[in-house]
């Protein structure tokens, strides 16, 4: 008699950090499907960055939460850095933006093709997603399910543990690798079956963001991205314009230049490492902050930089201060300047 | 037994994990790697990664705004 030992099956988790993805993740493992994570970066889940720049934020406990879920789940997590082939999705998005620049069903469809990539490559049987019907407005509705198994070329290889009694049969259900009656029908917003879940799994500790953890869903960082986009006359962007885009207060006076003003300590520090990529300034009479300049000033705009700078120092009330003016070739002068006066800037300067 | 050291100064986190994960992949089981971050996030980052992919922490030390992971290559 010849016995055939089936190979045990192998799925691929996409890991945001968030429970859901977490308990789907689970709910397969428990069905005895050998079970990896990977998660995306593309730059704008930046969270992480800002504890790391700011002081203020430096106390708060830090954990990246994908790579603390793949330990929670006991599962290997591949971490793939896909910056570059983002800028695509979010500069092209077929399916639009969201209520910001978010770009939620390309980027959806966009991980879930790079998951179908990733199986074919390491020789995996189907991927894994956390989503959930009525879930998220854009992303997660009815409708958009089938188009992002089929724009990602996954079709019946995603299977969606949390919510696939809702949806057709997908191929690790239909051959038996997973049994359906053991996956979920949630539907909708409510957080209450997810956290029923987690307390059956004895999963006490989770990750609740708000609005996920992608920095295209704020508003006020939106805004400062849609100013970086207008005010080069091109949609394109670098990793460092991203960071950029998460510290300071940004002051664009004139169409052709903007400030940079570092809040605190721990973003003056972040800052000086682009000394070399921008004119930078520094108040040298009185304290203040760190100033990075993005565009081609000229000499009449270093001084109203140098004026604005000063306002946020404590030379502010001052009748003049020395503000040190560095280029990106290192060399540096230092000029006078009376603090800009007014309760407050024009608003249309601040982004 | 190889040593390399990886410059991972200026990278905000994951991008020294996504790094050191991409830098492992070359070295061989034994092997260990020199992290040099100036993120303090990979203090714990770094250490996570390498428990759930079977690596070993030799070392962690921090010093003015440098962070450094000794990290021996699993099997």
């Amino acid at each position: 008699m010849i016995r055939v030992v089936e190979e045990q099956k192998k799925a691929i988790a996409l890991i945001s950090g968030g429970l859901d993805s977490m308990l789907a993740a689970k709910t397969v493992m428990e069905q005895g499907i050998h079970v990896e994570g990977i998660n995306f970066f593309t730059g704008f889940c930046v969270e992480g960055h800002t504890h790391a720049i700011r002081e203020r934020d430096k106390a708060k406990p830090k954990r990246n939460n994908s790579l603390w879920v793949a330990e929670q789940l006991g599962i290997k997590l591949h971490i793939v850095d896909v910056i570059e082939e983002y800028k695509n999705v979010l500069i092209n998005p077929k399916h639009g933006y969201g209520a910001n620049m978010n770009p939620c069903l390309d980027c959806k469809i966009f991980m879930v093709g790079k998951a179908r990539q990733w199986i074919a490559e390491n020789g995996f049987d189907f991927i894994i997603t956390g989503e959930v019907i009525g879930q998220r407005p854009m992303s997660q509705r009815k409708a958009t399910m089938p188009i992002v198994a089929k724009e990602s070329g996954a079709d019946d290889l995603l299977l969606r543990p949390l919510c696939a009694k809702n949806l057709p049969p997908t191929l690790p259900e239909r051959e038996g690798w997973v049994d359906r009656e053991k996956l979920h029908d949630i539907t909708g917003r409510s957080r209450k079956p997810q956290m029923a879940m987690a307390k059956d799994f004895g999963i006490a500790d989770y990750a609740q963001p708000a609005g996920g953890c992608c920095f295209l869903t704020d508003k006020n960082y939106s805004a400062k991205l849609v100013d970086l986009w207008q005010a080069r006359d091109s949609k394109d962007y670098e990793l460092d314009d991203v960071m950029l885009l998460k510290v300071g207060r940004h002051i664009r006076p004139r169409p052709h230049f903007k400030l940079i003003v570092a809040r605190e300590e721990g973003e003056g520090r972040f800052m000086q490492g682009y000394k070399r990529d921008f004119i930078s300034m520094i108040c040298t009479s009185h304290t203040g902050p760190f100033v990075l300049l993005d565009g081609e000033p000229s000499a009449e705009d270093l001084y109203l930089a140098a004026s604005i700078t000063a306002r946020y120092g404590q030379g502010r009330n001052a009748e003049q201060v020395d503000m040190a003016i560095t280029q990106k070739d290192g060399s540096e002068r230092t000029i006078q300047v009376k603090p800009l006066a007014g309760e407050k800037l024009p608003e249309e300067w601040v982004i | 037994m190889n040593r390399e050291i990886l410059n991972a100064r200026r990278l905000l986190c994951p991008l020294p994990v996504i790094r050191t994960q991409d830098k492992v992949k070359q070295l061989q089981p034994g092997d260990q790697l020199e992290v040099i971050c100036t993120d303090p996030g990979v203090m714990q980052d770094i250490p996570a990664w390498c428990r759930i992919n079977g690596h070993k922490v030799l070392e962690s030390s921090s010093g003015g705004h440098e962070y450094i992971i000794v990290l021996e290559v699993g099997r």
